[in-house]
C-alpha cells in the first residue's frame, strides 16, 4: 500500500487565514523550552528590532500543519499516518514570522518515491501575509515506514 | 522543572550581547549545550503544535508499529537545534534558512530524566549580506539524530 502516485504535483488550496498572536508564539517557546524573550516579550523584540514579538525558527510548521493536515487526511493519498517519520525538513525564510502577521499557507506534494521497502513524499508550503507577501517556504520530506513493502 | 528545562547555555539574552558578523571567524566551533527531552515536553508539543501522532505520546501503540518507545517530534529536536543557532547569533540576527535530515528517532522513556538532545557546531563558511553559515551536528544516547543541520543567519 504506497503513497499514489497520482498526488505527485498537486497543490491544495490554502485553508482560512491563521493569525499568529503573541499568546501563541509564547506557548510555542515554552513547549520547545526556549526562553529567548523576543519570542515574549514585546519590548524586548522591538529593542532587537523587530515590529512586535517574533516566531522561533521552527513555528512556520505550525502555520503549514492545518493545510498539511488536510493533505495527508485525503483518503485518495493512501498515507498510513501512524507509520510516519519526519525524514528532512528545511525553512526558507524572508523574514521573521511575528504577531500580528495574518497568512495562509499554499501546499504543494513536490515529490513522492520509494526507498526501499519506504515510500517518501516532499510537500513544499508557501507561507504568505494575506497581503500576499512571502514570508517563508517549508519544505518537508515524510517518510511512511515500510510504505513500499 | 524550570530549572531542568534550563540546564543548557545561558544564551545571550540581552540585545547589547551580540555577536556580529566581522568578529566571526570561519571554523570557530560552538560548544556543545544539552537540551532535555521529557514526556512532558512531547505532550506540551504535542499541544502547541497541533501535531497529534500517536508515535509521540501512546507507547502501546508506538511499539506495536515497530518502534523502541515513544519518540520525540523531529521538530522539536529540530527545535533545540534552532535554539542552540539563535542562541549564538543573538537577538539582532535573524534565522535565513534552516534545514536538517532526522537520521535517527530521539527515543524518550516514560521516566523523570527522558532523553536528553546535544547539539553542537561549526562556523563553515561566511556568505555575502551578512550571512554566516552554520554546521550543526545533535546526537541523543550517543547517536546522531540530525544530519545534514546546517543554519544561515544574517547578523548585524
Amino acid at each position: 500500500m504506497a503513497i499514489n502516485p497520482d498526488f505527485l504535483g498537486k497543490t491544495f488550496p490554502p485553508g482560512p487565514p491563521y493569525e499568529i498572536s503573541r499568546v501563541k508564539l509564547a506557548e510555542f517557546a515554552d513547549a520547545i523550552g526556549d526562553p529567548n524573550p523576543v519570542y515574549r516579550d514585546r519590548s524586548a523584540a522591538v529593542e532587537a528590532g523587530f515590529p512586535d514579538v517574533i516566531a522561533p525558527p521552527t513555528f512556520p510548521i505550525v502555520v503549514g500543519m492545518a493545510s498539511s493536515a488536510r493533505a495527508l487526511a485525503d483518503p485518495g493519498l493512501n498515507l498510513n499516518y501512524a507509520m510516519v517519520v519526519h525524514g528532512e525538513q528545511r525553512f526558507s525564510y524572508v523574514r521573521p514570522l511575528h504577531a500580528g502577521d495574518v497568512v495562509t499557507a499554499e501546499v504543494t506534494i513536490s515529490d513522492i518515491r520509494d526507498v526501499g521497502r519506504n515510500s517518501t513524499m516532499t510537500t513544499t508550503t508557501r507561507i504568505s501575509t494575506v497581503d500576499g507577501e512571502h514570508v517563508c517556504t517549508a519544505y518537508s520530506t515524510l517518510v511512511e515506514r515500510g510504505g513500499a513493502a | 522543572m524550570y530549572r531542568v528545562l534550563n540546564a543548557g547555555g545561558a544564551g545571550r539574552r540581552r540585545v547589547s550581547d551580540q555577536v556580529s558578523y566581522d568578529d566571526v571567524e570561519v571554523g570557530t566551533e560552538l560548544a556543545a549545550v544539552s537540551y532535555p527531552a521529557t514526556r512532558l515536553s512531547l505532550v506540551k508539543y504535542c499541544g502547541a503544535s497541533g501535531d497529534f501522532n500517536v508515535i509521540h505520546w501512546n507507547e502501546r501503540i508506538a511499539k506495536a508499529v515497530g518502534l523502541p518507545d515513544v519518540i520525540a517530534h523531529g521538530m522539536l529536536t529540530m527545535a533545540q537545534a534552532g535554539r542552540f543557532v539563535t542562541d549564538w547569533a543573538g537577538l539582532k540576527a535573524t534565522v535565513v534558512d534552516f534545514g536538517v535530515r532526522f537520521s535517527s528517532p530521539v527515543v524518550v522513556p516514560d521516566d523523570d530524566v527522558g532523553a536528553s538532545i546535544t547539539v553542537s557546531g561549526q562556523v563553515e563558511e561566511k556568505l555575502d549580506g551578512q550571512r554566516v553559515a552554520l554546521a550543526l551536528t545533535a546526537r541523543s544516547a550517543d547517536t546522531k539524530v540530525l544530519t545534514r543541520a546546517r543554519a544561515v543567519v544574517r547578523l548585524p
